[in-house]
């Protein structure tokens, strides 16, 4: 490793990497150096900066939209990142079965991944509409007979209020978008359907898992399950690591399907935090908190990763 | 595995394809469906007659010039995919093949810079182009494409530590420069990774929302996504057959390209994943 390095070689270097260390200033420091400049001025694009200090960070303290935004976003990364997790996890599992049909499904389950987001967020829109939607056409008819069967009786049964038993006749289905909690609910669900990438990437992690071990695990009696957590679990952590790493990074960068699909309502149940910089930045023209927050988002994203990293040495496996 | 695990799976599995095909089956029936049919109560499942119009009715609508903001999309999607495939495979050479100081310093900024969400860039970026005089342009969709995605950068130089080093320096030997054992040598042996990189920047730009939100102005130089978001938001509203054939058109080109090279995608993503 020690040979010495010719000056040729070095200028040979620097010239094929030139466009990336010309894109890396003009690209990358210069803007990150002025959106961290741009955090601490009142800025609105059409006027110079003014520097203000602090002032914008405090006033993120205070402004109600933005806990929102910052507190949606927390629970939609919380829950979406973990169960798209582990449903592409058990999709891989059963699309890696040897079987012949294997390939149709694995292109069902990844075609989803590849349609654009606005699309997306559409085709789930007309899904998810409360009245003529296709969820609620199926949900409408189980919930009654559900309600008027089952749960009423029961209630009846149990000798519970009048009233009670009333309701439980009727039970009608979320109006989903037009529900503050149920809006949350369908897009974290909406991100269930995107999963394909991941999927595919635990796939050829789980092709890796070498055959022998499985079979040397099997003739001492090792049952699939006992296999799946000492085994198979193990040799892919690399892989579960790299995907959550991922899955972070995307979360809390989530934008297209809610500001398509409830552009943030119904009130601001659906504000997404990249949302709110976006609507500050480019419809008020408040440049200097959209930066603020910016740079919260990233530092938040780095504390994430951070954390996912040093937690890997305890869980994460490199064979 | 016995008998009983086969049909569980199978099952298991039928479930899951039924789950993921169903909502882009139903943008289909819903899009060849008469408006009154489609907000129809219980829901009819088979579209009867087959309203092949609608698709039509989207393509020569005067407010929505599908053929214009295709173009559009199509202009930007290609440049973007040949600027990350040329910028990002030299630089892959360089941080891959040649040995010069400072290489492990920008190759740790290829991957930090991967972590840095967009927003953190919009608001200089936007003044940068601004002074350029490029907002409104479709140039800041495309030119940064010539200076590396970090992505593919790291994803090429993956590719290219596995061509045996035996055979550059041969090369060298020969009296052949590094131009041309990037030219003549890895361009060749790792024409899939290079592939990838290309449908992956291409279906990027296709898909990119957030970017000509921020930087078109005008509605002729619009993309697909972007016209697709106003041609749902505008007054009166559009009907929903009408809206999933406007999807539709817009995922068809998407997928045709996906089922072509199916091969090349899938082992791309794949690798992704790996180190």
């Amino acid at each position: 490793m020690n040979e010495r390095i010719t000056w040729r070689e070095q200028l040979a270097g620097m010239a094929f990497a030139a466009p990336y260390l010309i894109g890396v200033a003009a690209f990358l420091v210069y803007p990150l150096a002025m959106s961290l400049y741009y955090s601490f001025c009142n800025y609105s694009m059409l006027q110079p900066a003014i520097w203000i200090g602090w002032t914008n960070y405090r006033h993120l303290l205070t402004d109600h939209a933005f806990h929102t935004a910052l507190w949606n976003t927390i629970i939609y990364a919380a829950i979406s990142v973990p169960f798209t997790l582990t449903l592409s996890l058990l999709l891989a599992l059963l699309l890696n079965q040897p079987m012949r049909s294997a390939g149709v499904y694995r292109t069902i389950v990844f075609m989803p991944s590849l349609v654009p987001l606005v699309a997306s967020a559409l085709i789930w829109q007309w899904l998810f509409n409360a009245d003529k939607g296709l969820i609620n056409a199926v949900l409408r008819p189980v919930l009654h007979v559900l309600g008027r069967e089952i749960l009423s009786p029961l209630a009846r049964a149990l000798d519970a209020g009048h009233g009670t038993v009333a309701s439980l006749r009727h039970i009608e289905p979320p109006v989903w978008l037009g529900d503050p909690h149920w809006a949350m609910a369908a897009i974290i669900f909406i991100s269930f359907w995107g999963v394909g990438q991941t999927v595919v990437i635990f796939l050829a992690g789980l092709q890796d898992v070498p055959r022998e071990l499985h079979e040397a695990a099997e003739m001492d009696g090792a049952g699939a399950i006992h296999r799946f957590f000492n085994i198979t679990l193990p040799m892919l952590s690399p892989v579960i690591f790299f995907n959550l790493i991922m899955g972070i990074i995307g979360s809390w960068q989530i934008f297209d399907v809610p500001y398509v699909m409830t552009g943030g309502g119904p009130g601001r149940s659906t504000l997404f935090y990249s949302m709110y910089i976006f609507e500050a930045a480019f419809n008020q023209l408040r440049m200097g908190p959209a930066c603020a927050m910016a740079w919260i988002q990233l530092l938040i994203i780095l504390f994430l990763t951070v954390l996912a990293f040093a937690s890997a040495r305890k869980w994460v496996y490199y064979a | 595995m016995n008998r009983k695990q086969r049909l569980l799976t199978h099952l298991l599995l039928l479930l899951a394809a039924a789950a993921y095909v169903a909502p882009l089956l139903w943008m289909i029936d819903t899009s060849l469906k008469r408006e009154v049919q489609a907000v129809q109560i219980p829901p009819v499942l088979i579209p009867h007659p087959l309203r092949w119009q609608n698709y039509g009715h989207v393509l020569q609508d005067p407010q929505f010039d599908f053929s214009l903001f295709a173009r559009n999309t199509l202009i930007i999607a290609s440049l973007s995919s040949l600027g990350a495939m040329l910028s990002s495979s030299l630089v892959a050479y360089s941080l891959a093949k040649i040995r010069w100081r400072g290489r492990g310093l920008v190759f740790g900024i290829v991957l930090a810079s991967m972590m840095i969400p967009f927003p953190v860039f919009m608001v200089p970026l936007y003044r940068i182009f601004r002074e350029l005089g490029w907002i409104g342009t479709n140039l800041p969709l495309w030119v940064p494409a010539f200076f590396g995605i970090p992505f593919f950068i790291f994803l090429l130089r993956q590719f290219y530590l596995t061509i045996p080093r035996e055979l550059s320096e041969a090369a060298v030997m020969d009296g052949c420069s590094h131009f041309g054992i990037w030219w003549r040598i890895m361009l060749p042996l790792t024409r899939p990774a290079l592939l990838v990189v290309g449908l992956f920047s291409f279906m990027s730009a296709w898909n990119n929302f957030l970017g000509p939100l921020v930087y078109l102005t005008h509605q002729s130089s619009f993309t697909l996504s972007v016209a697709l978001q106003v041609y749902q938001s505008r007054s009166g509203g559009t009907s929903y057959n009408l809206l999933m054939a406007a999807s539709l058109l817009i995922i068809a080109p998407v997928l045709v390209l996906f089922f072509l090279a199916q091969k090349t995608f899938i082992r791309g993503i794949a690798t992704t994943g790996l180190k």
